[in-house]
């Protein structure tokens, strides 16, 4: 049996930053939001045990129940898609704030190069620059129009940073702000970057450089940089979450309800509306629906595109045929990058998730690809984000993976290791796709999502430019060894890569080639909308919540116009 | 983010050298066990004492059923998982192979590894209670990971058990009586995946069997492992701190005595 309830002006799917977003600035104006969130309710309060790296680093204490819902995956067509059983190359959130509960903080506005990458790349290197197979488009947005929300998005946050960086789009208004604190490593790849002629700056942090209150009046303290950032929730309060910003401005108009332990399985549409959503209580299995004047997708990419495919809204995506638009360009990203071993100790053990020095010289178009067999670049940065003994055992190459001689090198080396990563981004495939799975299903019966992905040629090449980039720059920084990553090879499922899952849903000014328009209003229904890193046409070569807040603030604007004046907003 | 030393994990087979100076299980007991069992508590010691030196005492000291208190807690060790002494001194033996004891300090038995597996196998780390375990089940790519249709469990049960075939196979001896060199050539046909199991390749056994002696002897040592912190010690890391705002600009290297999230809560 299943129970309707009272209709409301807006229900999100999810409460992280995008559901938190829409919750703040729809509650704000005076509509009634329900969030339903398939996890449970948790905050601050619960994070004074949390420095405990097996429980929430290793065994994924805030993270997704695989028990109940994962994704399938496979690299090819050929191959038989299998169930992702256990977290590895991703980890995907759960509970109030969703991921950014234990986020890193690093967050980033995308280049301006990448809103238009395709004109820009025609224009500049001619229209077969790449071949037909990679998909890129243009976002059906510009920097320049995105900047106000951009601008929104880190007054929320707080971001601590400095205005340095001169690959990086205008802003309006500097950080709110000042960097975070330039520690003895930061400073050793400050002076070989700009040895080499770069220029370094400070990463934009979301775990702040000092207390801040933002414009909604949420409070937000100082980072202690205790080292247990990335994975972990903060026992300060200290990097800005939903939890702690959003939700609670929310909250505090009394136009919100979050329902936690409510797994949305459908969204109901009717003729080119959408009614509401179905869901499951997940204590009781009890089926409600809740019906809504506009339903907004704020469940991560992944299922943002799964409830699109099962709801059966808009046209799943074809490689075959390159028709069809739902789980189409899903993008990841690489991470070329080299260590550094070095003779004295540091304190690597000491850190904050976004603790870091940048360069952008190599990100995007700020350096000519004439003579180079791909597009776009990375952002290479030197980070103390806090190692950790169970996951931090570095080795110099040649090292035994156990016995006498790898506890000796992974003891020595723990605190001697600095490395220089980079974030390349990803260009769309036509074979990196999203669809529904025919096999697996999830406890609610409902079909897994599948997930296409392999490395490209183009990655092969970005990442080998990259690798060399990152090992001059270690031995630059006078490391006694230095160990370059090896090459791309497939993509493996298996070991932590990045939580950067872009694509399946994306943003463009043409119902052909897009899922959603620039208000991450849905072509096929103008009362839904769908918000996350699956608007993004590729992964450009930085973390992606940035944006994604951004696109938040533009699509809570258009959740708010279309409740008052209705129609299409493209 | 990414965590960059997983680039670094060596992947590159352990080779077997003959001349290999790795001291031997009779060693241990010489050297550490009972230097050190103050730290480790009823189960083990006497246990291995039993198998090794003094049969008459086997079937009193087995694991578990001793009750002997460690330390000024009053906490009692035994075994939650292992059913056997046998099992349970084979993984031990396992561990203190993958992290031996050395002059820097403990190896996987002194830091309390074996019970620490124990224990996790007995919880849901050992149940898979939140992995996909619905099927159907098919040999995957390695790229597309876990695809077994066993719980961790009883992966590490059937891998006891072939260890024990091995041995047998082998050297015509028990596993914990092997010499050191010998242990690491079982150990090693398992990483190179020349062991056929059953419902589980044996290089993933040997991984899960390897991550987890590392779990072992870092984790916080409220889990049973990383005794008296000196898996921390041994490598500079100070486990559970407050706060880092007040060193984190120093130029040199800080030693700051570790703590345990448990020390927050007495
Ligand atoms: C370890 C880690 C580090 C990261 N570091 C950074 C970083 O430094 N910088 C950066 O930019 N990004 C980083 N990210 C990525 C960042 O966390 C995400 O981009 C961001 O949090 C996504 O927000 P979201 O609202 O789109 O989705 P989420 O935060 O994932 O929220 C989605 C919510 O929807 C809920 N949900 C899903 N399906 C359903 C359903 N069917 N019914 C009901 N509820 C559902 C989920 O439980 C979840 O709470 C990191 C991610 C991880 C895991
Ligand atoms: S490093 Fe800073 S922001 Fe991160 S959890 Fe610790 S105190 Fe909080």
């Amino acid at each position: 049996m299943v129970t309707t309830l009272e209709s409301v002006d807006v229900v999100t799917v999810g409460v992280g930053w995008t559901g938190g977003i829409i919750a703040a600035e729809c509650a704000k104006e005076g509509l009634k939001v329900v969030g339903l969130e398939r996890g449970r309710e948790r905050g601050t309060e619960d994070f004074s045990m949390v420095h405990d790296e097996y429980r929430y680093a290793v065994r994924y204490e805030l993270m997704q129940d695989l028990s109940k819902e994962t994704i399938t995956f496979r690299n090819n067509r050929k191959q038989r898609a299998l169930p992702m059983r256990q977290l590895g190359s991703f980890l995907l959130g759960e509970g109030l704030g969703g991921a950014g509960t234990h986020w890193n903080g690093q967050t980033w506005r995308f280049l301006p190069y990448d809103f238009e990458i395709k004109t820009m790349t025609d224009k500049k290197y001619g229209a077969n620059k790449l071949s037909a197979d990679y998909t890129i488009q243009d976002w059906g947005i510009t920097y320049d129009e995105l900047e106000p929300y951009f601008d929104r998005f880190e007054k929320t946050v707080g971001i601590s940073g400095e205005d340095k960086n001169p690959f990086w789009g205008k802003r309006s208004s500097d950080f709110p702000t000042p960097p975070m604190k330039k520690t003895a490593m930061l400073q050793r790849f400050e002076n070989a970057t700009s040895n080499l002629g770069y220029t370094p700056f400070m990463m934009p942090s979301a775990n702040l450089s000092e207390a801040y209150e933002n414009p909604d009046g949420q409070k937000i303290n100082a980072c202690q940089y205790c080292g247990f950032c990335e994975r972990f929730g903060c026992e300060y309060g200290a990097k800005t979450s939903p939890e702690i910003t959003v939700v609670p401005a929310a909250k505090e108009t009394g136009n919100y309800e979050v329902r936690f332990n409510a797994n949305v399985v459908e969204v109901i549409k009717e003729g080119d509306k959408v009614t509401g959503v179905r869901y499951y209580d997940t204590v009781t299995f009890e089926e409600f629906i809740q019906p809504a004047n506009a339903v907004v997708l704020t469940s991560y990419v992944m299922n943002n595109a799964k409830l699109l495919m099962v709801s059966d809204i808009g046209q799943q995506y074809d490689p075959e045929t390159g028709q069809g638009t739902l789980g189409k360009n899903y993008a990841y990203q690489i991470l070329p990058g080299a260590s550094g071993f070095f003779d004295e100790q540091m304190n690597t053990f000491m850190g904050a998730g976004a603790l870091g020095m940048t360069i952008d010289d190599f990100n995007g178009d700020a350096f000519d690809h004439g003579d180079l067999d791909f597009i776009h670049g990375a952002s290479i940065s030197s980070t103390q984000t806090g190692s950790r003994p169970i996951l931090s055992n570095p080795t110099p190459p040649g090292t035994p993976s156990w016995g006498a001689d790898f506890k000796r090198a992974s003891i020595e080396n723990f605190t001697r290791i600095q490395g220089v990563g980079g974030q390349g981004a990803s260009m769309p495939h036509k074979e990196n796709f999203l669809t529904l799975d025919g096999t697996y299903k999830d406890i609610y019966g409902v079909p897994l999502l599948q997930l296409n992905y392999n490395f490209t040629d183009q990655d092969r090449a970005l990442h080998s430019y990259i690798t060399e980039k990152a090992e001059a720059i270690v031995k630059e920084m006078g490391a006694k060894t230095v160990a370059a990553g090896g090459g791309l090879t497939d993509y493996d499922i298996v070991p932590y890569q990045t939580t950067h899952n872009t694509g399946g849903t994306i943003m463009g000014a043409d119902p052909d080639t897009s899922v959603v328009n620039n208000f991450l209003q849905h072509w096929d229904a103008e009362n839904l909308f769908v918000i996350g890193a699956g608007n993004f046409a590729h992964n450009g070569g930085y973390n992606p919540t940035g944006t994604v807040g951004a696109l938040a603030y533009r699509c809570a604007e258009g959740v708010i116009r279309y409740s008052r004046e209705g129609g299409s907003l493209a | 983010m990414y965590i960059q030393n997983n680039q670094l994990f060596n992947r590159e087979v352990h080779k077997m050298a003959g001349k290999d100076k790795n001291f031997s299980r009779r060693d241990f007991l010489k050297t550490s066990g009972i230097a050190t069992g103050a730290l480790i508590g009823g189960g083990i010691i006497g246990g291995l004492i039993g198998a090794n030196t003094n049969k008459q005492d086997a079937t009193t000291t087995a694991p578990g059923t001793s009750g002997e208190t460690s330390g000024s807690t009053g906490a009692v060790r035994g075994l939650t998982f292992f059913k056997t002494t046998a099992e349970f001194e084979a993984i031990s033996q396992a561990t203190e192979r993958i992290f031996p004891e050395d002059d820097l300090g403990p190896g996987a038995i002194g830091l309390g590894v074996p019970y620490f597996i124990d224990g996790q196998l007995a919880g849901s780390y050992g149940e898979n209670s939140k992995e996909y375990m619905q099927g159907p089940f098919f040999v995957g790519e390695p790229t597309q990971g876990y695809q077994s249709r066993l719980k961790r469990n009883e992966i590490f049960r059937q891998g006891i058990q072939l260890m024990e075939q091995e041995a047998q196979s082998r050297f015509e001896a028990k596993f914990v009586d092997l010499e050191g060199e010998q242990m690491d050539e079982i150990l090693t046909a398992f990483q190179e995946n020349e062991i056929k199991m059953r419902g589980v390749e044996s290089q993933f056994f040997f991984r899960l069997l390897r991550q987890a002696t590392l779990e072992g002897a870092y984790a916080d040592p409220i889990y049973g492992g990383n005794v008296n912190m000196d898996g921390w010690r041994m490598k500079g890391f100070p486990g559970h701190q407050l706060a880092y705002i007040k060193d984190i600009e120093s130029e040199d290297f800080v030693e700051i005595d570790p703590k345990s999230v448990g020390m927050n809560h007495k």
